[in-house]
């Protein structure tokens, strides 16, 4: 496989999960605008949900103040935001457009069909009806791109370059929800589990699709320990940075058996990744520092993703 | 020009055999019905992506080329003697090219004129003395054709440089058959699907030789952005081929290599879709980041093939083409099968002034020129626009040819008015490597305008699917 697709494909992967995470984070913020308990006027969790999206530098240099109608149109129509979800669609399908020898016609329908209908909507018509469904939407179309990657693509080099895009993208995301966030965790004098934090915790989980799961696996209300402990270490939960690892891991496996030879350098950074994972405690981690941890993952994250690019010349 | 020749019903005598049952079906298909099939191509079209850009547009948009449903139908026996006529025109021009890069026989026997070879801009020096394997050097060709009447067929046009459109001849097929699967109940239809598979045993067959292994093939695109791209993409697809640009090539210790997730890997037939200029800018044009630096070289030293050979532009230079009766006969020792329409090489002074004379009923085309750019269809053009030209033409009149205006055969096509006849021509594609290989059908273009003869998808053509009958 030439590095080029090599490189298109796992930036494919990344763009269409950055696409379905924008989305929850975008409802997510939304919903919490909603609720009375906030102050009126404060607008510091579209701040927050900015910066989880690694939004906020941007939207700062175009715009003097935070409100609820800026942000969703900077968030999901704005091309000169490289992390828009209209962003997001166009440069997966340009990748998917460059290698579409790589994809299956149900990758390549998929991936176009998304495209063309977000090409049709108005920004300007999307109200609160319409942006919840709209985000679905989103939600929906990742889901079918990678329903059809699952089910019809080979399992080789593209497989699992797509792999580790969607994965490196996703646990980046994960960390940066909680790492932005990390302070409505952290266990306070005053906290007693008043509406306003239960509320905050209900946003972290909605952001990745976890507050129903949640009580399944916790049978209890929401403890941000618990909250903390399932999305980085609790491997049955697919959007918790050890999922993540674990299946970064197995498609650098994927890779090493397909190309044989000595493992490249990026197999260790992944291994250590992983066993850090593996043998944290949460209240080790809380103790040492949540926000330490954190901040130590997504860098670690994202010399993954470049010793990966160097390990197999994506760049020639 | 209401006089054209009809593929269904002639002069007007009846309805044409090969299209007895879709002339009876389209009888019976109602108008509306018709339309939601018309916009359901569109949509399977858009959702594949078969879309081009359009030169010269300000941005780069994405458009569809219009697909007409009604089929173009030729029957066995047509098709018995064009596909006769096809092999002995490729077979000539190939060995046309491998003298004119040689000893130059016909040049020395003054068949053609010397000046008109080796001062030509399509004439490429560096390929003096190369031997590409089997002697081949455009091993994919695609013959223009056109119809005036019931045996009347000539050749409008060589395309020996690296023609398209055999994609649409592929996917209309697959659009056709999804759509219409009765009319293929009712019907002996030849399958073309063979022709990407066609294409790789041709390819494989002009590896160089002595390897010791499967050749490794590759197509060179020029990338997204190009015209053709999803031509480049959908053929590289069918055959399970590396879709490379430039840059994802290198010349190393005298081969040509891709660079792959691991590391450096060799290049043996290089199915290259961009132009001779852009191949290599160290030999070619230098501002080049289309091509590979040192390809022409490793090309030279018999360590990649190059589809098609550079310098194939000779052959279909559009000067040249009135002398490819002479070629055939040069070469083979036969007569054309199938013939040239008459023309007129305004390099000459009689026929510049016949032409200076006559330039409302002629077609005049710039010898380079392709894809329906630079040309004067007279009759259609009005008096300022043929003004215009004969000031060019005097300039520079070794850049033109001209051609009677002929009345090309329509095809029922469904337009805006309902079923109403449009001009047609066909491009069948020919493989040459160990052998001629040519799929029973061709891409048909249609002018949908009505009375326009310009069928190029740049000048708002359409194209058709194309069935061969079988006996």
């Amino acid at each position: 496989m030439l590095g080029r697709t090599a490189n298109d494909l796992f930036w494919l992967s990344r763009y269409i999960e950055r696409a379905e995470n924008m989305a929850r984070l975008i409802e997510a913020g939304y919903r919490l605008g909603l609720v009375p308990a906030n102050t009126p006027g404060d607008h510091n969790d579209w701040r927050s949900t900015l910066e989880s999206s690694a939004c906020a530098a941007g939207y700062m240099e175009k715009y003097e103040t935070v409100n609820t109608r800026d942000v969703i149109n900077f968030l999901m129509f704005d091309t000169d935001n490289p992390s828009s979800i209209a962003s997001c669609l166009a440069t997966a399908r340009r990748n998917g457009r460059a290698q579409r020898t790589a994809l299956t016609t149900e990758m390549w329908e998929s991936l176009n069909g998304s495209y063309l209908e977000f090409q049709t909507i108005e920004p300007k018509t999307i109200g609160s009806a319409a942006l919840l469904s709209r985000l679905d939407w989103v939600k929906e179309r990742s889901a079918a791109y990678r329903g059809a990657l699952l089910n019809t693509i080979l399992r080789n080099d593209t497989f699992y370059f797509s792999q580790l895009g969607t994965f490196l993208e996703r646990a980046d995301n994960t960390a940066r929800i909680l790492d932005v966030k990390y302070y409505v965790l952290l266990p306070r004098p005053e906290m007693v589990g008043g509406g306003v934090d239960n509320v905050q915790w209900g946003t972290i989980l909605r952001s990745v699709s976890a507050h129903r799961s949640y009580r399944w696996v916790y049978k209890e209300s929401f403890k941000p320990w618990r909250i903390a402990e399932y999305l980085i270490l609790n491997k049955s939960m697919p959007r918790s940075l050890i999922a993540s690892a674990i299946e970064i891991d197995q498609a650098l496996d994927g890779l090493s058996t397909l190309y044989s030879g000595t493992p490249p350098p990026c197999r260790s950074i992944a291994d250590e990744m992983l066993s850090v994972l593996e043998s944290g405690r949460i209240n080790e981690i809380f103790q040492s520092g949540l926000h330490e941890f954190l901040q130590a993952f997504i860098q670690r994250n994202s010399r993954l993703g470049a010793a990966i690019a160097a390990d197999y010349h994506f760049n020639g | 020009m209401g006089s054209a020749f009809d593929e269904m019903n002639g002069f007007g005598e009846g309805i044409r055999a090969p299209y007895s049952q879709v002339a009876e079906w389209l009888g019976t298909q109602h108008l509306g019905a018709l339309e939601e099939k018309r916009i359901e191509a569109e949509t399977l079209f858009r959702r594949h992506g078969i879309t081009f850009a359009v030169y010269g547009d300000s941005e780069t948009t994405e458009r569809l080329i219009p697909f007409d449903i009604v089929p173009r139908i030729i029957s066995a026996a047509e098709w018995r003697r064009l596909s006769a006529g096809i092999e002995q025109r490729v077979r000539a021009l190939n060995a046309f090219m491998h003298d004119v890069y040689h000893r130059q026989e016909i040049l020395r026997a003054k068949r053609i004129p010397e000046d008109l070879v080796i001062q030509n801009s399509a004439f490429v020096p560096e390929m003096i003395g190369v031997d590409p394997v089997l002697g081949v050097y455009s091993h994919i060709i695609g013959i223009d054709l056109v119809r005036t009447g019931e045996g009347e067929f000539y050749v409008l046009e060589d395309n020996t440089r690296t023609p398209s459109g055999v994609s649409y001849m592929l996917e209309n097929r697959e659009t056709m058959m999804h759509m219409f699967p009765d009319l293929f109940a009712l019907n002996r239809v030849a399958p073309v699907e063979t022709y990407p598979d066609n294409l790789l045993k041709t390819l494989i067959s002009v590896a160089p030789r002595n390897l010791d292994r499967e050749p490794v093939i590759a197509l060179l695109t020029p990338g997204l952005y190009n015209s053709a791209y999803f031509e480049h993409s959908f053929l590289a697809d069918q055959m399970g081929i590396e879709l490379v640009e430039g840059q994802d090539l290198v010349v190393l210790d005298g081969v040509l290599n891709m660079k792959t997730t691991q590391g450096l890997q060799r290049i043996d037939v290089l199915y290259r879709r961009i132009d001779d200029d852009f191949l290599d800018p160290l030999t070619f044009n230098s501002d080049s980041v289309l091509g590979v630096p040192g390809l022409f070289d490793v090309y030279r030293s018999g360590r990649v093939t190059i589809v098609n050979a550079p310098g194939g532009g000779i052959a279909d230079d559009k000067a040249i083409y009135s002398y490819i009766p002479e070629i055939i006969d040069f070469y083979l020792g036969e007569s054309p099968l199938i013939g040239n329409v008459p023309t007129r090489n305004c390099r000459k002074q009689d026929d510049l002034k016949y032409v200076l004379e006559h330039l409302p009923e002629l077609v005049v085309k710039e010898v380079h020129g392709s894809g329906g750019y630079g040309m004067l269809v007279g009759p259609a053009s009005t008096k300022e626009q043929i003004e215009i030209f004969r000031k060019k033409l005097v300039q520079n009149p070794a850049n033109y040819i001209a051609q009677p205006t002929l009345a090309l055969s329509t095809c029922p096509s469904f337009v805006e008015q309902g079923i109403a006849p449009r001009h047609v021509d066909l491009r069948p594609f020919v493989l040459s490597g160990d052998r001629i290989r040519l799929v029973p059908g061709g891409l048909t273009r249609v002018a949908l305008k009505k009375g326009s003869l310009v069928v190029n998808s740049s000048q708002g053509g359409g194209t058709k699917d194309t069935w061969v009958l079988q006996d």
